[in-house]
C-alpha cells in the first residue's frame, strides 16, 4: 500500500520523497546562497553582471582538488587537514585572480556595463579553458574532511552535506556582519550609494571595487569547496550555479542581500522538492518561467527597489 | 500478390544496383588522387587510422584509456612489421563526447587527414550521430561502442562492432544468472540516452523470461551532478537494485547510494560502467561488500590468469588491479577499452586478408571483415574468443559476473557465448555499398 502511494506523487507524496526533496533542496539553497550572494554584491555595489561567477565557482573545487592532493602528498594528514587548508587557500587564490582581473579588464572599460558583459564572458572561456588544460577533463574527487551517516526513519543521509548547511549560513552571517558592522562594509555601502560622493571623501573607490569583486568571487569558491567533497570537481561545473545564480539574483532583485538569501531558499526548496517528486527537468522548467513571469510583472525583482 | 511482391522486389534490386553503380563510379573519382599517390609511394605510406576519441567532455576518462589501449595495440602492430608492410599511423581527433562533433571528426578524417578507416568511439550518441555521415563518405567505421545501435540495424553498412559485444547481449546472458542468485524483482536506475534505454529495454525483457519483472525504471540525465534525489524512488519490495551509470558523476551516484541504505540494503547489480575509472576501494564505497557487478573483462586479473593477459596488461600498462603501472590511482577503464586492442587486430587480419592498398580496396575490407566469423582467444584477443555475425556486423564474447570481496572484484560467473546470441534485426551483408 506504501508503495502504491509512492507511485501517486500527484495525490499524497510519500514521506520518504518528501523528506528527501527537502533536505537536498536545504543543501542545493545553502550553497546557492553563498554563491549567488556573491553575484549580488558585485552587482549592487559594482553594477557588473559577472558572467564568469560560476568559473570562479569551479576554479575553488578545482582548487580544493589541487591543495588537498598537495597536503596529503606532503603532510600525509587526514582528510579534514586539507580540506581546511583548501577553506582558506582557494577563496584566497580565488580572490586574487578575481582582483586582477578587476584590475586588468573590468577597471579599464570603465565597468561600462554592457562592455562588461562582454568582457566576463570572455573570461569565463578563458578561465575554463585554462583550467582544462592545466586541470584536464576529468572529474576528481576530494574526500570529505569527515562523514557520518544521519539515519532517519526512510533512509539514511550524509551527516557531511548537513555540516555545509550550517557553514553556509555562518558564512552568510559573517558577510552580513562585515557589511553592515565594520568599516569596510561602511565604505562598500558608502561606494554603492553614489560612486563619485564617496571618491569626493576620499575613498578609494578603485580598491574597493576590486575588493568587491573579490569579495564575490571568494564567495562563490567557498561554496565551491563546501560542495566538491560531495560532487567533485570538473572544468565544466561552473555552468549550473552559473544559471542558478542568476536565477536566484533576478528573482531576489538585483543588489538585494535579503531578496538573494530569500530567492535561493525558495529555488533551493523547490528545485530539491520538485525534482524528487517528479523531475529534475521540470524543476529547471519552472524555476526559469518564474524567471520569466517576474521579469515580466516584476522588473525590479521581489526585494529590489524600483530603479529611479 | 506473389507476383506483384516479385516485380517489387526485382524493381528494388534493379535500383539498388543502379544506386551501387553510381556510387562506385563516384566513390572512384572522389577517391582517385589518394589511391595515386599511394601507388606511387607503394608500401612506404603509412596505413592512416581515424582514432575518434572521447578527450573532453563526459567520457573523457574512457577516452584517456582508449588512448592509451590504441596507442599500445598500434606499437605493437608496427614492431611487428605494421599492416602488410606498411606501418600504422593513428590520427586521433577529440570527438568532445558530442554527437555533433562526432560527426565533424568523421568529415576530418575523410577529407583532410584522408583516413583509410575511422576507429574508435564508446559513447552511444556519438556513434550514432557519426555512423550516418561515415556511411554517406564510405569511409569504414570500426566502432567500440557496446550499444545495441549497429546490431540493431539503425546504421549502415560502414559501421561495423567486431571488437566488443553490444548491451543488448550482455544484459540478456546476465539475467539468468541474476534470477536464480539475486533476486526476481528488479528496479532499474540508468543514464536517460540511447545507451540507458539499451539496458533498460533488454533487461526487462530478459527478465521476464526468467519469471521476474522490472517494478520501477528510474532513467537519470546524463549531465546529472546529485543522484540522491532519485533514490527515494526505489520501491521498498526491490530485491535486486540495478544500476548502470556513466558520466563524470559516477563516484557521486554510488556513494550517496551508500548512504541512503546503509547497511539495510537490496542485492545490487551494477554494470561496470558505474565504477570504470574509479578505484573500487574509494572511501564511501564500502557498502558495495559483496555486490555484484557485470564486467566485459575483469579488472582484477585472477589465479588463472593467461598469458595473453599478462602480455597484454605489459603492453597497455596495466597492473593486475587494473591501474596504471606508473601511478596506482589511476584506474582503467579495463572492461571496455580491450575492445579497442582486439579491433585494431581485426583491421590489421582485413586488411591483409584483402590485401588492402588503399582507399579503393575500403569495400573490400568491409566484404573481408564480413567473412570472418571467430576471432579465437590469443594475443590478439585477449578477453577472450569471439564469434563475428557478419549480418548484423556485431560480436558475441564471454561475460563476467565479479563479486566485491575486500574491495576488489572477484570473477564468480562467466558465461557462455551463446548466452548472448539473439535473433538477428538486420542483414547489412544486403545493403549496398
Amino acid at each position: 500500500m506504501e508503495d502504491l502511494i509512492a507511485l501517486l506523487p500527484f495525490d499524497l507524496p510519500h514521506p520518504a520523497l518528501l523528506l528527501a526533496g527537502v533536505l537536498e533542496g536545504t543543501v542545493l539553497a545553502a550553497v546557492l546562497a553563498l554563491t549567488a550572494l556573491g553575484l549580488s554584491i558585485v552587482f549592487g555595489i559594482m553594477r557588473v553582471v559577472n558572467v564568469a561567477h560560476g568559473e570562479f565557482y569551479m576554479l575553488g573545487a578545482v582548487l580544493a582538488w589541487f591543495v588537498t592532493t598537495w597536503v596529503a602528498a606532503v603532510t600525509g594528514g587526514p582528510p579534514w587537514l586539507g580540506f581546511a587548508v583548501a577553506l582558506v587557500v582557494a577563496p584566497l587564490v580565488v580572490g586574487v585572480i578575481a582582483a586582477a582581473t578587476d584590475w586588468l579588464v573590468l577597471k579599464r572599460l570603465n565597468y561600462d556595463p554592457e562592455a562588461t558583459i562582454v568582457a566576463t564572458i570572455g573570461i569565463l572561456y578563458i578561465i575554463q579553458q585554462l583550467a582544462l588544460t592545466f586541470y584536464g577533463p576529468y572529474a576528481r574527487p576530494v574526500e570529505a574532511p569527515f562523514d557520518f551517516r544521519v539515519a532517519t526513519p526512510y533512509f539514511g543521509y550524509s551527516g557531511y552535506k548537513l555540516v555545509v548547511v550550517g557553514a553556509a549560513i555562518a558564512l552568510m552571517l559573517v558577510v552580513w556582519l562585515v557589511l553592515t558592522r565594520t568599516r569596510i562594509g561602511l565604505v562598500m555601502r558608502a561606494t554603492q550609494y553614489d560612486r563619485e560622493t564617496a571618491q569626493a571623501f576620499g575613498i578609494p573607490v578603485d580598491k574597493v571595487y576590486a575588493g568587491v569583486f573579490a569579495l564575490g568571487a571568494g564567495l562563490a569558491a567557498i561554496g565551491a569547496v563546501l560542495i566538491v567533497p560531495i560532487r567533485q570537481a570538473d572544468y565544466l561545473m561552473g555552468g549550473d550555479p552559473l544559471l542558478l545564480s542568476f536565477i536566484v539574483v533576478i528573482l531576489g532583485g538585483l543588489g538585494s542581500l535579503r531578496g538573494t538569501l530569500v530567492a535561493a531558499l525558495f529555488i533551493g526548496l523547490s528545485d530539491g522538492i520538485i525534482s524528487t517528486l517528479y523531475d529534475a527537468t521540470l524543476a529547471k522548467i519552472l524555476a526559469t518561467l518564474l524567471v520569466a513571469m517576474v521579469l515580466v510583472f516584476r522588473p525590479q525583482g521581489l526585494f529590489g527597489a524600483r530603479a529611479a | 500478390m506473389a507476383a506483384d511482391e516479385t516485380t517489387r522486389e526485382t524493381d528494388r534490386r534493379t535500383l539498388l544496383k543502379g544506386a551501387a553503380a553510381i556510387g562506385a563510379v563516384a566513390a572512384g573519382a572522389q577517391l582517385l588522387p589518394g589511391a595515386a599517390r599511394y601507388a606511387q609511394a607503394q608500401s612506404s605510406a603509412p596505413i592512416k587510422i581515424g582514432f575518434q576519441v572521447h578527450r573532453t567532455g563526459i567520457g573523457a576518462a574512457y577516452g584517456r584509456w582508449y588512448d592509451r589501449t590504441t596507442k599500445a595495440a598500434a606499437k605493437l602492430i608496427n614492431d611487428n612489421g605494421g599492416i602488410n608492410g606498411r606501418p600504422v599511423e593513428i590520427v586521433a581527433e577529440d570527438d568532445g563526447t558530442d554527437p555533433k562533433r562526432g560527426a565533424e571528426v568523421i568529415e576530418k578524417f575523410a577529407n583532410k587527414h584522408e583516413c583509410d578507416v575511422a576507429f574508435g568511439t564508446l559513447f552511444s550518441h556519438v556513434v550514432i550521430g557519426s555512423a550516418p555521415r561515415a556511411g554517406e563518405l564510405k569511409l569504414p567505421y570500426f566502432v567500440v561502442s557496446e550499444g545495441h545501435h549497429v546490431a540493431s540495424g539503425m546504421l549502415n553498412r560502414y559501421t561495423l562492432q567486431p571488437g566488443i559485444t553490444d548491451v543488448k547481449s550482455q544484459v540478456q546472458s546476465m539475467a539468468p544468472w541474476v534470477a536464480d542468485n539475486l533476486g526476481k524483482k528488479v528496479t532499474m536506475i540508468y543514464p536517460d540516452f540511447a545507451f540507458g534505454h539499451d539496458h533498460r529495454d533488454y533487461f526487462s525483457e530478459a527478465i521476464e523470461r526468467q519469471g521476474g519483472n522490472v517494478i520501477a525504471k528510474i532513467a537519470v540525465p546524463p549531465r546529472e551532478t546529485s543522484f540522491f534525489k532519485y533514490l527515494p524512488k526505489i520501491p521498498k519490495d526491490t530485491e535486486v537494485l540495478y544500476h548502470v551509470m556513466v558520466g563524470p558523476g559516477v563516484l557521486t551516484f554510488v556513494k550517496e547510494m551508500g548512504e541512503y541504505f546503509g547497511d539495510d540494503r537490496p542485492e545490487i547489480f551494477g554494470f561496470i560502467d558505474s565504477l570504470e575509472a574509479v578505484d573500487i576501494a574509494s572511501p564511501g564505497l564500502e557498502f558495495l561488500e559483496g555486490s555484484h557487478f557485470w564486467e566485459g573483462y575483469p579488472r582484477y586479473a585472477g589465479p588463472n590468469q593467461s598469458e595473453h593477459d599478462k602480455f597484454y596488461r605489459a603492453a597497455v600498462g596495466v597492473d593486475n588491479n587494473g591501474a596504471s603501472l606508473s601511478d596506482p590511482k589511476d584506474i582503467s577503464t579495463f572492461a571496455h577499452m580491450f575492445g579497442c586492442w582486439e579491433t585494431l587486430h581485426i583491421l590489421k587480419a582485413g586488411m591483409e586478408a584483402a590485401d588492402y592498398k588503399g582507399p579503393k580496396d575500403r569495400q573490400a575490407l568491409i566484404e573481408t571483415v564480413e567473412n570472418m566469423d571467430v576471432f579465437p582467444e590469443s594475443q590478439a584477443h585477449p578477453q577472450g574468443s569471439k564469434l563475428f555475425n557478419a549480418r548484423t556486423h556485431q560480436a558475441f564474447a564471454h561475460q563476467h559476473i565479479s563479486r566485491v570481496e575486500g574491495g576488489k572484484l572477484v570473477p564468480v560467473h562467466k558465461t557462455s557465448i551463446f548466452d548472448t546470441y539473439y535473433e538477428d534485426e538486420v542483414d547489412y551483408t544486403k545493403m549496398s555499398f
